[in-house]
């Protein structure tokens, strides 16, 4: 009697496993940061490509770093197609042989005609990857929770006897040392020489020191939101995106502070070994034409990368707000503003990854 | 527990004072599990009570939650995942560590000690180190990232359970029995399958509710060896609960305690069935 | 068959087919130890191709090292001849640039620069730059403009970095696993101050089990006596209490955890609410070890809670009233009389609270924050974030090796056929 039901159950599995999953297995997989960018990746890049194209398109969510392409390709099991990568993994993933080199040729011209390579604002069309968004990390409070002095330069972050509270950074030496240093007196235009010397560094890792206890870390983008709705921070620093997702769908009160903002851009890669290379490119000069990239800008504040794309900045999609003060790159937010420099991640990210690492476990 | 009527007042203190502490404790052990579930019917997207939920205000609370659940196919896709995963694992893992316990439980088994030793090793390994060696091994041979790999994955980390509690059950098995029956000339396979499966049949299915609740509620392995494809819940939850913390985890969390609770009350009754077929608790 | 009563005595028993006896009995009991073995054959087999063997490999990967082996073969070559001391001679300069530069087409570069300045820092930017200018050069002498390029290409530490790392296995992760490495003179020693971590997590990781052993002892002591001296009826009720949670997912005791001790949670809004702490001094119980001793010992307890009840259900409630009874105090009896009678128990469920927590992943990565991670942690962080597989490996042997150890520990005590299961 039990036979039967063991070879039905048999038979059940099997046809299980031969229909395959629920996810279409020739769809493109696209990895993100998740949360409200995927969400804007997904309006303006994904339905309006399937709606053209017919492919389905997988959105996975992530936190950055190179490891788990590295692993994939390691392994030779490629389930990602095209990363959304930041700068230094764009470099890194180029020189270690990750990512496909793309041709800036097989780009999409502008509607005016100007070929891609001008189009594009220079820094954003590199070996193996292409940007799509300007974006910058900032600080920011609830201002229902501050009801007094209100902070408005980035020393203010690091006084916690002028405002006593938690703080949210970002779990990565990146950002965060370039804001120490900065906030110990060192001048914009010299953080990356001095961050250069063990000197530098240390410095950085002392004023790092002063504010540690004080600090709750941060791995996703959709947490300094939630920190800030659940109270666990006073202030804390954040994409800026996600905190005027924050404010346009969700109400909060929260007050970005742009000083010394540490803006780069977010590039698209195609993973080296994917099957789905052609599709994969295709959906890339797709996603990097002006139209996408000023669509984009319409789900969340992050700026198109296209000079063609600029100009049809409108509202948001949903609340009808007017982007552009909202921007990284508005004159008013963009006065002292830093770029990250990519080769000096390049090069020095293992090494400061360990020391960042050994100093928060003690 | 009635106290002795030659009890001082100072023995009547520590007494009570021990029976609270044990209700402390048990509140410590329990609080946690059951304070999810009013929690899950929150109708803000807020993990505490609030002042409309401690007033019993009905339009407090909500199921907009579980609805969540419903239409999100991500969590739909994690569960069929789950479901499949722990059930093919279960089957493997109950079928091996059967017929292993039987061959465990004769007396005349060489290295005796060291069999035990290497089957219980997957209950012992600590998790981690499992999961790291079978990422690295699976990935050389191509089971990374696929179903079959996360399923046998799984069987491996239940065959322990399975062995441990058939072993158990056939501690008291009465072998006169199977004597009796080969006596009368029934062969090996029928003698198992007509006296000793319906007698060790308690044993056989507690582990395999165990070696089900092991890969069901299992996220460490499933981190490293599992592709977005397969997906399972808690590998779902430890993605919510990292990034997008919303009550809905809270609602998949009290899913899970109400599936907990229908198995452990499965295998007490089982356990009581066959203490009492073995006599050795009254009816 | 007819035994004559003078050959019983003389001469071998034979069974009825006229072998001798013993010569039977042997063969029949190969046959039932063969059969009992063939059971056991299948999953002994299934756990030593699924399990055992990926620990094996695992164990072998720490100690693997092939990236800088199969890319600077001709470097290596000629490094091997070296002493060690001052720099190489030109050969090693043109055979190394010579060999970066085919890295690079080849794609390895980035591989062997990681691997490198995991031992030394700094060699990554050194080899990028490197490579990026050599490039540009046609022909020799390639020592002078290597050095040219950057300085460091005269320092003897960068050279027996890249000897020492050229070796295809090698020891060097366990060295990293204890804060040691080499040092440029050749002799180990310790990793500079702010980069020694690993001693520090060992020795968290132990001071963490041995705290939330003790609370789990310290809890479950009294509760199990309760369990164990009611009578059946409540005791099996009260039982479920303790189940409940052995049968709940980690996950999701982990989870209400967070909901219970975070700022806003449910134990801070009823300690403000009481009155014991303002607004403003809401405790910070979770994302630190706090938070990790809480709901460790919480998911811990029942471990601790059943095998204690096991034994002391089998304490006859005699020998305490037999104490009373010769005029020792109740407190007396208890500690002197029944006590001891647990030590098995106590003893069981300790060590077996304390092996499982040294492992634990979830609970740590989900409320420990910072200060209560343990070093399953960085075991995983290896793993999946700086893809430090070697290191990750010889840190997970050394757990390993500690958990076997304890044990071997567990079954001298207590004995492996003994763990019941609830």
């Amino acid at each position: 009697m039990r036979l039967p039901i063991l070879t039905g159950a048999a038979v059940l599995g099997l046809a299980a496993f031969a229909s395959g999953p629920a996810i279409a297995a020739d769809a493109l997989t696209v990895v993100s940061w998740g949360g409200a960018f995927t969400k804007s990746q997904l309006e303006a890049y994904h339905k309006p490509y399937t709606a053209k194209h017919g492919t389905k398109i997988q959105s996975e969510d992530y936190n950055g770093g190179l490891a788990e392409v590295r692993a994939q390709v390691e392994t030779g099991k490629i389930t990602w197609d095209v990363v959304d990568v930041e700068v230094s993994e764009g470099v890194r993933g180029c020189d270690e042989g990750l990512f496909e080199p793309i041709d800036t040729s097989s780009l999409l011209p502008a509607p005016d005609g100007t070929p891609a390579v001008d189009d594009f604002i220079p820094g954003s069309v590199i070996e193996c990857a292409v940007a799509t968004i300007v974006w910058s990390t900032v600080f920011a409070y609830d201002a229902d929770v501050m009801t007094g002095a209100k902070p408005t330069t980035l020393k203010d972050f690091f006084d916690v006897k002028k405002f006593p509270g938690k703080r949210g950074l970002r779990k990565t030496p990146v950002v965060n040392m370039e804001w120490a240093l900065i906030a110990d007196g060192v001048a914009r235009d010299d953080v990356y020489d001095v961050l250069s010397t063990k000197a530098g560094q240390d410095r950085a890792f002392k004023k790092l020191d002063s504010i540690k206890d004080h600090v709750l870390w941060w791995e996703a983008g959709a947490q300094p939101p939630q920190m800030l709705a659940d109270g666990e921070v006073l202030m804390t620093s954040a994409y800026n995106g996600r905190i005027f997702n924050a404010q346009a769908t969700e109400n909060k009160n929260f007050n970005i502070v742009w000083d010394n903002q540490l803006f780069a851009f977010d590039y698209y890669a195609i993973v080296k070994g994917t099957k789905r290379k052609d599709e994969a490119l295709r959906y890339l000069q797709f996603a990097t034409a002006t139209e996408q990239l000023a669509a984009q800008a319409s789900w969340i504040s992050y700026g198109p990368t296209r000079k063609s794309s600029a100009g049809m900045v409108g509202k948001h999609a949903i609340s009808g707000v007017d982007m552009k003060p909202h921007m990284p790159t508005d004159p008013k937010n963009f006065k002292t503003a830093l770029l990250n420099n990519s080769d000096f991640w390049a090069d020095n990210q293992d090494e400061l990854n360990e020391r960042f690492n050994a100093w928060l476990a003690k | 527990m009635a106290l002795p009527p030659y009890v001082g007042p100072a023995g009547r203190a520590w007494h009570y004072s021990f029976l609270i502490f044990c209700g402390l404790v048990f509140l410590f052990l329990i609080a946690p599990i059951l304070v999810i579930i009013p929690l899950s019917f929150n109708a803000e997207p807020y993990f505490t009570f609030t002042e409309g939920m401690l007033a019993f205000e009905s339009d407090a609370y909500s199921t907009r939650w579980y609805a969540d659940i419903v239409n999100n196919p991500q969590w739909v896709f994690s569960a069929g995942n789950s479901v499949i995963v722990a059930v093919f694992a279960t089957l493997i893992a109950t079928v091996l560590g059967t017929v292993a316990a039987l061959g465990l439980s004769q007396a005349h088994l060489p290295y005796k000690p060291a069999v035990m030793g290497l089957l219980i090793s997957p209950m012992i390994v600590p998790l981690i180190i499992s999961a790291a060696g079978m990422f690295f091994f699976y990935s050389k041979i191509g089971l990374a990232q696929t179903m079959p790999g996360l399923i046998l994955a799984h069987a491996v980390l239940g065959t322990p359970f399975v062995v441990i509690t058939v072993t158990a059950t056939l501690v008291g098995f009465d072998h006169s029995l199977t004597r009796a029956s080969e006596n009368l000339g029934a062969g090996p396979t029928r003698t198992f399958f007509k006296i000793q499966m319906p007698l060790i049949l308690p044993g056989v299915v507690s582990g395999g509710l165990f070696a089900f609740i092991t890969s069901f509620d299992e996220v460490v392995v499933v981190f490293f060896l599992a592709g977005f494809e397969q997906r399972t819940i808690p590998r779902q939850m430890w993605a919510g609960i990292r990034e997008q913390i919303s009550p809905t985890i809270l609602a998949v969390a009290t899913i899970l305690v109400c599936i907990s609770i229908a198995l452990l009350t499965t295998v007490e009754l089982l356990r009581r069935r066959s203490e009492r077929l073995r006599g050795m608790s009254p009816g | 068959m007819t035994v004559d009563a003078g050959t019983a005595l003389s001469g071998p028993i034979l069974a009825a087919d006229g072998t001798p006896l013993k010569v039977s009995l042997r063969k029949a009991q190969r046959v039932r130890k063969l059969r009992a073995f063939a059971l056991v054959l299948p999953l002994l087999a299934f756990v030593l191709i699924t399990f055992i063997l990926p620990i094996v490999d695992m164990l072998l990967r720490s100690v693997d090292n092939p990236v800088v082996a199969r890319n600077l073969p001709i470097t290596l070559n000629v490094l091997k001849d070296w002493d060690g001391t001052g720099t190489p001679d030109e050969t090693a300069y043109a055979a190394i640039a010579k060999e970066l530069v085919e890295a690079r087409e080849n794609k390895e570069m980035g591989k062997v620069a990681t691997r490198l300045n995991f031992e030394t820092s700094g060699m990554r930017s050194l080899i990028g730059k490197s490579v990026r200018k050599i490039r540009r050069l046609k022909e020799g002498p390639y020592k002078e403009a290597l050095i040219k390029i950057d300085k460091r290409w005269a320092n003897t530490e960068i050279w027996s970095t890249i000897k020492r790392i050229g070796a295809p296995y090698t020891h060097v992760q366990y060295l990293a696993a204890l804060d040691m490495k080499t040092q440029p003179d050749g002799s180990v020693g310790m990793q500079p101050e702010d980069r020694q971590i690993y001693g520090q997590i060992f020795m968290r990781t132990l001071w963490i089990s041995l705290l939330v052993t003790g609370f789990c002892l310290l809890l479950a002591y009294p509760v199990s006596y309760l369990l164990a001296t009611l009578p059946l009826r409540y005791s099996n009720l009260l039982m479920v209490m303790v189940l409940l949670p052995f049968w709940t997912s980690l996950l999701v005791r982990t989870t209400s955890w967070i909901v219970l001790l975070q700022r806003n949670g449910v134990v801070n809004d009823l300690l403000v609410w009481v009155g014991i702490v303002g607004e403003d001094g809401r405790i910070q119980m979770i994302y630190n070890q706090t938070g990790t001793l809480v709901a460790m010992t919480q998911i811990l307890l029942p471990f601790m809670i059943l095998p204690l009840y096991s034994v002391m259900k089998t304490i006859s409630p005699s020998y305490m009233r037999a104490a009373r009874s010769l005029g020792a105090k109740p407190a007396t009896a208890f500690v002197r009389v029944y006590m001891p009678q647990t030590a098995a128990g106590v003893g069981a469920g300790c060590l077996l609270v304390f092996i499982l927590s040294i492992g634990y992943y979830i609970t740590p990565a989900l409320v420990g924050g910072q200060s209560g991670t343990m070093i399953s942690n960085f075991i995983a962080y290896h793993m999946k974030s700086s893809l430090n597989w070697s290191l990750a490996a010889a840190l997970g042997t050394i757990l390993l090796a500690a958990v076997l150890v304890l044990y071997w520990l567990y079954n001298k005590i207590v004995g492996i056929d003994n763990m019941k299961l609830g």
